[in-house]
């Protein structure tokens, strides 16, 4: 009989020697956790777009928590997640609009000459690196696709030679924006209705004799505007979003048609 | 730094090609109008000097800045400004340019042989002189010549290995130039106070090795030292490894190690300027190719058109490709029209481009690209690390040692763009790390 409860009296014993053991260490080396932090983590979508610009979620919850930074910057996860982090932290959100990511360049093979034959490894940032690019335009779009491979939501594709974005998958993280080697994709207000595809600060005949699908500035949009949203400074037209009605008189009367309704 | 202690150097066997080096240099007809871009060299633009209509000589100064880290730029030409334009650099930045139509008189500016009793009177001259780095990088020669430490330095290091296939303009500067050369040196060792020198050639340069040898027997402190002809001898921290047998450390400058590196051709201008105090305005240029009818080395003003020089060797009309430079470093040209600068050293044309593999296939890890490797950098893992985006791992692999060779793209049986993709990871990493 001893043969077998001596044994197990044994390990009775050192099991409830062990469990002490872990129970007295887990008090004596706990690490303090703010459970907020994880709270915060739980509440953001855990894309790690870095749209907040933080690298990763897990740290904009820390940064909310800790620093007290603001808990609208989370972008792809809009009011919701804002709201969340609110009730959280006990402050109040803003309102959070994220921006959507556009390609202003419509210089697409058939519009834009390129300078020279590109052979080399096909990367913007490659490409730029040889006389700014192989299209004629210092300004527009390479179409390599640097954006697309960057893109975490695969809102990006390059179509006839220009990158386009689709808005209704882009979060407005604007991780591409920083990628792009020409600057030449910008945030603009998700309820902007038409948009002026080009970059290109150069004069009406400079622009023209590299695309024909640049912007001439020739002002045509800036004095049919009714609402007066439209403004050339520098050879380029803008439109002001806040202005902009929408009526689509600048797009109908631009010659080289680089006035889109998005 | 992985660089081989006491090992042979990596490298990678080049064809030669030196077609061009028994052809003396020779003047070009003079251009009808040049283009001088503000930005021929490393660090801040110059600012034109001159107005459209002005009237300039040869050898004046049409372009500076207040800032120290630049070179001056100076008129090849006499004749009158025609327009200041735009122009777009190989590396993609855009520059002011000045348009000069020349007037075919050549009248020369009234130079002055610089009068130099100090050290700094030595470093303002080379300043005037609008000397930058002539071996390609365009390093503005006064700002490495006035190292803050002085006292560190004791040996000087002339490159004139001149590795990459094709070009002998650095070696035509030895033959047709040895005496200035040798004075060139005398100057550099006493303004800075150095002990030693060492020049270095490859083998397969012979005359050249002999002639300066000749020269030099007159200082005993100068010696010549052949070096194996084997790709890329003429880059910095191989060629100090080679003569000198000391390493540069990551991150360092060679004048952090005692040497002074110059080119040989900037060593035997220097000696040119000090003695008529006439600036940079002309480069020596190796002109060759399988498109080029006459090839040889030429003396080209600063500001002609590629365009202009091929034309005058023939066969610019059959070129498909123009590369600027050598063909395991130098840059395709996009535009003919583009001006020869400071920093050209060579232009080849060819009817078609040359083992050009179209696209690459995936690797196959034999590991050719690390054995080639001057630095001992491992290309393959860099490239898998930059397509990543993986900036910790690039630093671990010490991606900002690669000199930008090329013997990794250039041994790649599988046509990666090896070398091109360590460009864009130092790219990344300053981006990174601003």
């Amino acid at each position: 009989m001893n043969e077998f409860v001596i044994p197990i009296l044994i390990f009775v014993a050192l099991a409830l020697f062990a469990g002490l053991l872990l129970s007295l260490a887990s008090k004596l080396f706990a690490v303090k956790v703010d459970t907020r932090i994880t709270d915060a983590r739980e509440a953001l979508p855990g894309a790690n777009c870095g749209a907040c610009g933080y690298a990763g979620c897990d740290e904009y919850a820390a940064a909310v928590i800790q620093d007290e930074v603001s808990v609208s910057l989370c972008v792809p996860g809009g009011a919701q997640v804002a709201e969340k982090l609110g009730e959280i932290t006990g402050r109040k959100a803003e309102a959070v609009i994220p921006p959507v990511a556009r390609v202003l360049c419509g210089g697409d093979c058939e519009s834009a000459k390129k300078a020279y034959q590109y052979h080399g490894f096909q990367s913007c940032a490659a490409a730029a690196g040889l006389y700014g690019g192989d299209k004629s335009c210092h300004y527009g779009c390479l179409g390599f696709g640097d954006c697309v491979k960057a893109c975490p939501q695969n809102a990006i594709s390059v179509e006839n030679g220009v990158a386009v974005v689709d808005p209704n998958r882009c979060i407005g993280c604007l991780i591409c924006v920083s990628v792009c080697p020409k600057g030449v994709i910008a945030p603009v207000e998700r309820t902007a209705s038409y948009l002026v595809l080009c970059k290109n600060p150069q004069r009406g005949k400079e622009t023209r004799a590299v695309c024909s699908a640049g912007c001439i500035g020739c002002k045509k949009c800036e004095r049919t505007c009714p609402a007066g949203a439209v403004k050339v400074t520098d050879g380029l037209a803008a439109i002001d979003p806040t202005l902009c009605t929408g009526c689509g008189s600048c797009a109908e009367g631009c010659p080289v048609h680089c006035i889109v309704k998005l | 730094m992985s660089l081989l202690n006491g090992k042979r150097i990596n490298g990678v066997t080049v064809r030669h090609d030196k077609n061009t080096k028994n052809a003396v240099t020779t003047p070009i007809p003079l251009p009808q109008r040049v283009t001088i871009p503000m930005q021929q060299h490393m660090g801040v633009p110059c600012k034109p000097l001159v107005e459209v209509g002005d009237r300039v000589l040869v050898g004046q100064k049409i372009g500076d800045t207040e800032h120290l880290f630049a070179a001056p730029v100076h008129s090849s030409v006499s004749g009158e400004v025609e327009a200041l334009t735009e122009i777009v650099l190989p590396g993609g930045k855009r520059s002011q340019a000045v348009v000069i139509h020349a007037d075919g008189k050549q009248e020369e500016f009234p130079h002055k042989t610089p009068t130099i009793t100090t050290a700094q009177d030595f470093f303002t001259a080379v300043r005037r002189s609008g000397l930058v780095g002539l071996g390609g990088a365009g390093f503005p020669a006064h700002m490495k010549l006035a190292y803050k430490d002085v006292e560190r330095l004791d040996t000087l290091v002339v490159n004139a290995a001149e590795c990459e296939p094709y070009i002998t303009s650095d070696y035509r500067t030895c033959i047709e130039s040895a005496e200035d050369v040798f004075d060139g040196i005398e100057a550099v060792m006493h303004f800075l106070g150095l002990t030693h020198c060492f020049i270095g050639i490859e083998k397969n340069k012979p005359e050249a090795i002999e002639k300066l040898g000749k020269i030099c027997k007159a200082d005993s402190r100068i010696r010549v030292v052949p070096l194996p002809a084997r790709y890329p001898q003429g880059a910095e921290k191989v060629l100090i490894y080679q003569t000198t047998g000391r390493t540069v450390r990551a991150g360092s400058l060679p004048a952090d190690s005692g040497v002074m590196m110059q080119n040989v051709s900037s060593i035997a201008f220097l000696a040119d300027y000090l003695r008529r105090g006439r600036p940079l305005i002309e480069r020596f240029i190796t002109v060759d190719g399988t498109a080029v009818e006459r090839p040889g080395n030429y003396s080209v003003p600063v500001g002609t058109s590629i365009r202009e020089v091929l034309e005058y060797c023939g066969g610019f009309e059959k070129a498909t490709q123009i590369l600027s430079g050598g063909p395991m470093m130098g840059s395709a040209v996009a535009d003919p029209e583009m001006p020869v600068t400071k920093t050209c050293n060579a232009l080849l044309a060819f009817t078609e481009p040359e083992d050009f593999a179209l696209s690459a296939t995936d690797c196959i890890r034999c590991g050719r690209c690390t054995a080639a490797c001057p630095m001992g950098l491992r290309p393959g893992m860099l490239e898998d690390a930059y397509d990543k985006r993986d900036t910790a791992q690039l630093r671990a692999l010490s991606v900002t040692l690669c000199v930008g060779c090329g013997s990794c793209s250039y041994v790649c049986p599988a046509g990666r763009p090896l070398s091109q993709k360590n460009v864009l990871a130092k790219d990344l990493l300053r981006k990174e790390g601003n």
